[in-house]
């Protein structure tokens, strides 16, 4: 499920390529539809030809090759799915033929009978204890364990469940390693998370995006227009004499309506989606994933996100009249007790710093933290009573300036007591991952705007928010600013995403454009946003954007290559068409083709076969770079659309001279 | 080529682009309503009109219809029966049905196709009441559309796309009355004339006689040129020398042909609030203008290598139908800016100019009319190809499409590609069937390409609404008659319809930000862009087309071949 590229077997593309040829189905991609119409229309023509004993060899020749143009584009979506469908294969088995317990009563863990998974309903209560696989997507309501998600997130790795909290969410297909948990059903079966994993990476639950729909219209719109220009020639070469033969006219429509990117649309969507499962998220649409590439605001939470997470120590500052050891020493021994990161890493500071370590030392009474007095520290008999806390709880006269010049720095100062004389202040400081500015600075150029989500106070929001290099920031968030500031930048016509996993997330993440759920967060939390991480990891978000971008990307670079493409056909086949009718033509076969059969068919064959050269592109995306718009429209015109204009000279000319060997 | 030719055409060019931008500015204030008429509250009450209410796309296309149906038919009445009605001193008969058909709907959408000629079909009341009060109105129906059509991307979350009773008034009244009438009298001062006497007998130095025209004839060119109607006053249009009598006049009149859809490039950015949009699309407008201009000057100068051969007019081109005021230098301009500009005169025959000379006239019309095009028609067409260059290119950096805030989206690429799709399919179907057509091919003159040339021009003419012939074609039959009527309707409402839902549509969207994230769509690689995108969507599915038609002409005379 992690990152194994699945190669698909040439010989079942082969038979999907075939499968797809049904018109029925075909009819979703108007492009390579009407190819195909065109492909019957000239092999009966050709057929019709051998049966009267005429000449038929160059009919068939190009009704071969637009046969192979219609597989071509089937193949691009089958090997596309194909990847996708190996991926699910493994999902699949995950899922399994699952059996449940069906608790009778949710507080009796003895009154259970057997059920099989694909029968539960939701709000069923069901227990799943250890050894046991989760017969469906959750809440759970009883118990704590470790369950192992690897089906899921490819992480083998454990991870604790237990009822209320974060943490309460567990997947269908997820096996618990360790004790029981009591789960309540939230998701009927085919409808669980896994259902849908499945469905997306198949590809069967695909729906055209927006932009597919209108780029769609776009590619069916230019296949009119070429319609009528080449039906039109019918009439228009009878004023002066005959008009070219059909299989020649369809040679030279196929050519023309754009099947390059028609063939290739869907692929596109689909190793889109690939993209980003391979990157461990799953999105609950293509539409999700399309809004990514269009997001300009982009809510990022401090804390895991843009810094490390972990307040550390960074200095002790002492309080006029107060040596620093004198001060060290206190800040030790009030953190003994202290279990948490930021208690530690006080005593780490301590110790790498000033040389200093103690053991607790016997008969030490533990003051704990509480919120109400938000004062910790210990009391050791014969030495004194040594406390840490918020600087306003500690008698802030001494210290307040050294603590207010902490705070506007955007660190947070705890204020040292010994005996109840405050003897200096801590500074604790939220580390700033490294590269987050470099990063930020790429998507600014980008046009998107990040902003970090915090519940520290506006000073030390303001202090890490310059400091990472964000371009706004929300202090003292709740879950109903952070809701606000959506809706406010959604009234402003931009397109919000973020990363989310409580609970009180939910209503944000499902506000957003794009809500990126993570995969330890609650039910609520996946329920509501549009993409689930598997990683757990909110800094993925940017990743997201950029894939959703580079599937737009491919899509424009590789309509404009198609389109520009039409130049050189032109030029390959009009003269060859017409240089019977008007031998001064011949002047405009610029490429200086062998012969008019050959120059048709060789445009022909090179429509045909840029759509198979262009698969990997499709698959792989176009690259990306955070360049800012008119260097990357600069860039990718001058790629695709004057290389789309010269490419097809060069190819055509190269297959016309092959030609020319047999 | 001469270095005095393209002074004169420089000249025309640089006095466009520098009055571009007070009309630019003054069609805005008419369009914001800055400028109003005095007295005009009364008018709109006594019409129950309330001026402030703005109109929904489709209240606004209805109201243009209502006026256009209306104009139709009050024209039809009139050329049917200009017979029994008076100021008709030559006692000219009503028109028949098919050419009254075919006139009326042609004035009524700006084309001024013309299957007649002027002095000896029309009676003066037919000019002034019928034929002049369509052009103004034809040309105001344009810039209000263009209006209409502006203040969707303008404004944002609206569906108000302004009043088109109020727009079409103050267009006319504000704009092209006093424009007109001014440029009128420059005209009459260089002896064109303006009357409404009877035609004039005068005994010629051979002891022939010949009948001079006469007529009101000033006014309605005035409108003809600042309108892009097009519609000469005399039969052979602005190669007449009461039309178009002195070089003077025809610097003039070539200003005057581009001026306003110019200018309206440049209200276009001041009303979205940044004028460099404007400058862009100005600039790809003009620089179609000039390469159309240096081909055909190119071409025309270089001569006929047939008659060249003869030792015919050497160092003076090919002059063969121009006019010798002019040269070949002025009628080249002349041919590219009216046909740019879906203007119909022509001071020169483009039957007559040689095969590449005569392609680039009829390419610059089967682009669409948008380089720079009819009045206001001009404008909204070219944004409709803005969208779709915008949307390819959008997609290519990772974003929805948008334009000036506006995202493009489904519903405006398929209201587009309508949009696109009805001029070739008039201009290549129509041709195509009539090039198999007996009926048709009857009023065709030449043989070979050049023939299927006259009636592709034809076609291409119509479906443009530019109204210019290129000649050689009998066209008062009952048959291109109906064909182009029906070509002229669509290319003028088929289109219409469509642009004003995708106005509404875009209306109704937000006007988002700009970003980092969304290109520039000023400077020049957009107007390189655009460019690619006009000439590949808009101009490649005409190529078999002129594969078959002037380029086979011009390699069948470079092999010594005429038709």
């Amino acid at each position: 499920m992690t990152t194994e590229t699945a190669s698909v077997p040439l010989s079942r593309v082969a038979l999907d390529a075939l499968r797809k040829l049904n018109p029925i189905t075909l009819l979703r991609n108007p492009v390579i539809f009407v190819t195909e119409v065109v492909s019957i229309l000239v092999t009966l023509l050709a057929a019709m030809a051998a049966a009267r004993g005429e000449p038929w060899a160059f009919q068939a020749g190009i009704a071969a090759w637009l046969w192979l143009t219609v597989l071509f584009a089937n193949a691009a979506e089958a090997v596309a799915e194909g990847r996708g469908r190996a991926r699910a294969e493994s999902l699949r088995r995950a899922r399994g033929e699952t059996r449940a317990k069906l608790m009778a009563r949710h507080d009796d863990r003895s009154l259970w009978h057997w059920r099989d998974a694909p029968e539960l309903r939701e709000n069923d209560v069901v227990l799943v204890e250890a050894g046991d696989l989760v017969p469906a997507d959750g809440e759970v309501i009883q118990g704590i364990a470790s369950v192992n998600e690897a089906a899921v997130t490819g992480e083998s790795a454990p991870v604790i469940r237990e009822s209320g909290g974060d943490r309460s969410a567990v997947t269908g297909g997820t096996l618990v390693v360790s004790d029981w948990l009591v789960v309540r059903v939230t998701a009927a079966p085919g409808n669980s998370f896994l259902d849908r994993m499945i469905a997306l990476v198949e590809g069967a639950a695909r729906q055209k995006t927006p932009n597919e729909i209108a780029l769609d219209i776009l590619l069916a719109g230019l296949t009119i227009v070429f319609l009528i220009a080449v039906a039109s020639v019918v009439g228009l070469a009878s004023f002066n004499g005959t008009p070219p033969s059909v299989p020649v006219l369809a040679a030279l429509l196929v050519t023309l309506i754009p099947t390059t990117i028609g063939g290739l649309l869907s692929a596109i969507g689909i190793a889109g989606m690939d993209r980003l499962v391979r990157f461990n998220v799953v999105a609950t649409s293509g539409r999700a994933v399309e809004a990514a590439g269009d997001v300009d605001v982009l809510l990022l939470d401090k804390t895991g996100t843009i810094t490390l997470g972990n307040r550390q120590a960074a200095g002790f500052f002492a309080a006029p009249g107060v040596s620093e050891a004198e001060l060290a020493e206190a800040a030790m021994l009030a953190s003994l007790a202290d279990e948490t990161p930021e208690g530690r890493s006080i005593l780490a500071f301590a110790r790498d710093r000033y040389g200093l370590s103690a053991e607790m030392p016997q008969g030490a009474a533990i003051v704990p933290f509480t919120a109400q007095t938000r004062i910790s520290g210990l009391d050791i008999p014969g030495r004194g009573s040594f406390r840490k806390g918020a600087v306003d709880r500690m008698g802030q006269a001494e210290v307040k300036d050294i603590a207010e010049r902490i705070a506007r720095a955007g660190a947070t100062p705890l204020a040292v007591a010994r005996d109840g004389r405050v003897l200096g202040v801590i500074e604790l400081k939220d580390i700033v991952k490294p590269g987050m500015r470099d990063r930020f600075d790429a998507l600014r150029r980008m046009g998107i705007r990040t902003v970090m989500v915090t519940g520290d106070n506006r000073l030390t929001a303001a202090a890490i928010a310059a400091e990472a290099g964000v371009d706004d920031f929300i202090a003292e968030a709740t879950p109903e600013d952070k809701l606000a500031y959506i809706r406010n930048a959604q009234k402003e016509g931009r397109l919000v995403a973020m990363a989310g996993d409580g609970t009180n997330d939910a209503p944000a993440l499902a506000q957003a454009d794009v809500g990126l759920a993570m995969q330890t967060g609650t039910q609520a939390a996946r329920e509501a946003g549009n993409m689930v991480d598997l990683d757990s990891d909110p800094t993925k978000l940017i990743e997201v954007v950029e894939i959703g971008k580079q599937l737009l990307i491919t899509r424009g670079a590789l309509t404009t290559f198609s389109i520009a493409n039409d130049v050189a056909k032109y030029f390959a086949i009009l003269p060859a068409i017409f240089v019977a009718q008007y031998p001064g033509l011949a002047a405009l076969n610029v490429m200086g083709l062998n012969s008019p059969e050959s120059a048709i068919l060789s445009a022909v064959i090179f429509n045909a076969l840029i759509i198979i050269a262009l698969v990997p592109l499709a698959l792989k995306g176009v690259r990306y770079a955070p360049v800012g718009a008119a260097a990357l429209l600069r860039r990718n015109l001058l790629i695709y659309g004057l290389g789309g204009v010269v490419a097809p000279f060069i190819g055509i000319k190269i297959i016309d001279l092959i030609l020319g060997v047999f | 080529m001469t270095m005095i030719g393209w002074a004169q055409i420089a000249l025309v060019l640089l006095l466009v682009t520098a009055t571009a931008m007070p009309l630019g500015a003054a069609m805005a204030n008419i369009a914001e309503g800055r400028w109003r008429l005095p007295g005009e509250g009364a008018l709109y009450r006594a019409a129950g009109i309330d001026p402030a209410r703005g109109m929904g796309w489709r209240g606004y296309v209805l109201a243009m219809l209502a006026v256009n149906l209306a104009g139709f038919l009050l024209l039809y009445a009139l050329l049917r029966l200009q017979g029994v009605l008076p100021f008709n001193p030559q006692g000219l008969d009503g028109l028949s049905p098919w050419l009254a058909f075919n006139t009326a709907i042609s004035f009524v959408t700006n084309t001024n196709w013309q299957a007649y000629s002027g002095e000896a079909a029309m009676s003066y009341l037919s000019q002034m009441a019928g034929l002049a009060v369509q052009n103004f109105l034809s040309a105001a129906t344009g810039i209000a559309l263009a209006f209409a059509v502006i203040r969707a991307f303008a404004r944002g979350s609206t569906s108000d796309l302004g009043n088109f009773w109020v727009d079409l008034t103050r267009v006319t009244v504000l704009l092209l009355l006093p424009l007109s009438i001014v440029f009128a009298l420059m005209l009459v001062a260089d002896g064109v004339p303006q009357n409404l006497a009877g035609y004039v007998t005068a005994n010629t130095l051979e002891g022939g006689t010949q009948t001079i025209p006469m007529g009101p004839a000033a006014l309605q060119i005035a409108i003809k040129q600042l309108g892009t109607n097009g519609g000469g006053f005399f039969g052979v249009n602005s190669a007449h020398p009461f039309e178009n009598p002195t070089p003077w006049t025809n610097f003039w009149q070539s200003w005057a042909i581009i001026a306003l859809p110019m200018g309206l490039a440049l209200s276009f950015g001041r009303m979205v609030g940044d004028r460099r949009q404007g400058w862009a699309i100005l600039a790809v407008m003009m620089l179609f203008v000039v390469a159309g201009t240096w081909a055909t000057y190119a071409a025309e100068a270089g001569g006929n290598p047939l008659h060249l051969a003869q030792g015919v007019a050497r160092g003076l081109g090919n002059m063969e139908g121009k006019e010798v005021r002019f040269g070949t230098s002025a009628s080249a301009l002349w041919a590219a800016i009216t046909t740019g500009a879906s203007n119909g005169s022509v001071n020169a025959m483009h039957d007559s100019f040689t095969p590449l000379g005569g392609l680039v006239p009829l390419f610059l019309i089967q682009l669409g009319e948008v380089l720079p095009g009819g009045v206001g028609s001009g404008l909204y067409g070219m944004l409709v190809f803005v969208l779709l260059a915008v949307f390819v290119a959008g997609l290519m950096v990772g974003r929805t499409p948008e334009y000036l805030g506006k995202k493009v989206q489904a519903r405006e690429v398929k209201l587009a590609m309508l949009a696109v799709l009805i001029v070739p399919l008039c201009i290549l179907g129509f041709t195509a069937v009539a090039a198999v057509l007996p009926m048709a091919l009857s009023s065709v003159q030449d043989a070979g390409p050049h023939g299927l040339t006259e009636l592709l021009y034809a076609y291409s003419s119509a479906a443009g609404n530019n109204g210019s012939a290129f000649g050689g074609l009998t066209a008062d039959t009952p048959w291109l008659n109906t064909t182009l009527g029906i070509a002229m309707l669509l290319g003028r409402f088929a289109i219409i319809v469509p642009v004003l839902a995708m106005a509404g549509s875009i209306a109704a969207k937000p006007r988002l930000p700009a970003s980092g994230g969304s290109f520039p769509t000023h400077g020049p690689l957009f107007v390189g862009l655009l460019t690619g995108v006009i000439l590949i969507l808009g101009g490649l599915q005409f190529l078999p087309s002129l594969f078959l038609g002037p380029i086979a002409e011009h390699f069948a005379m470079l092999a010594g071949q005429s038709f």
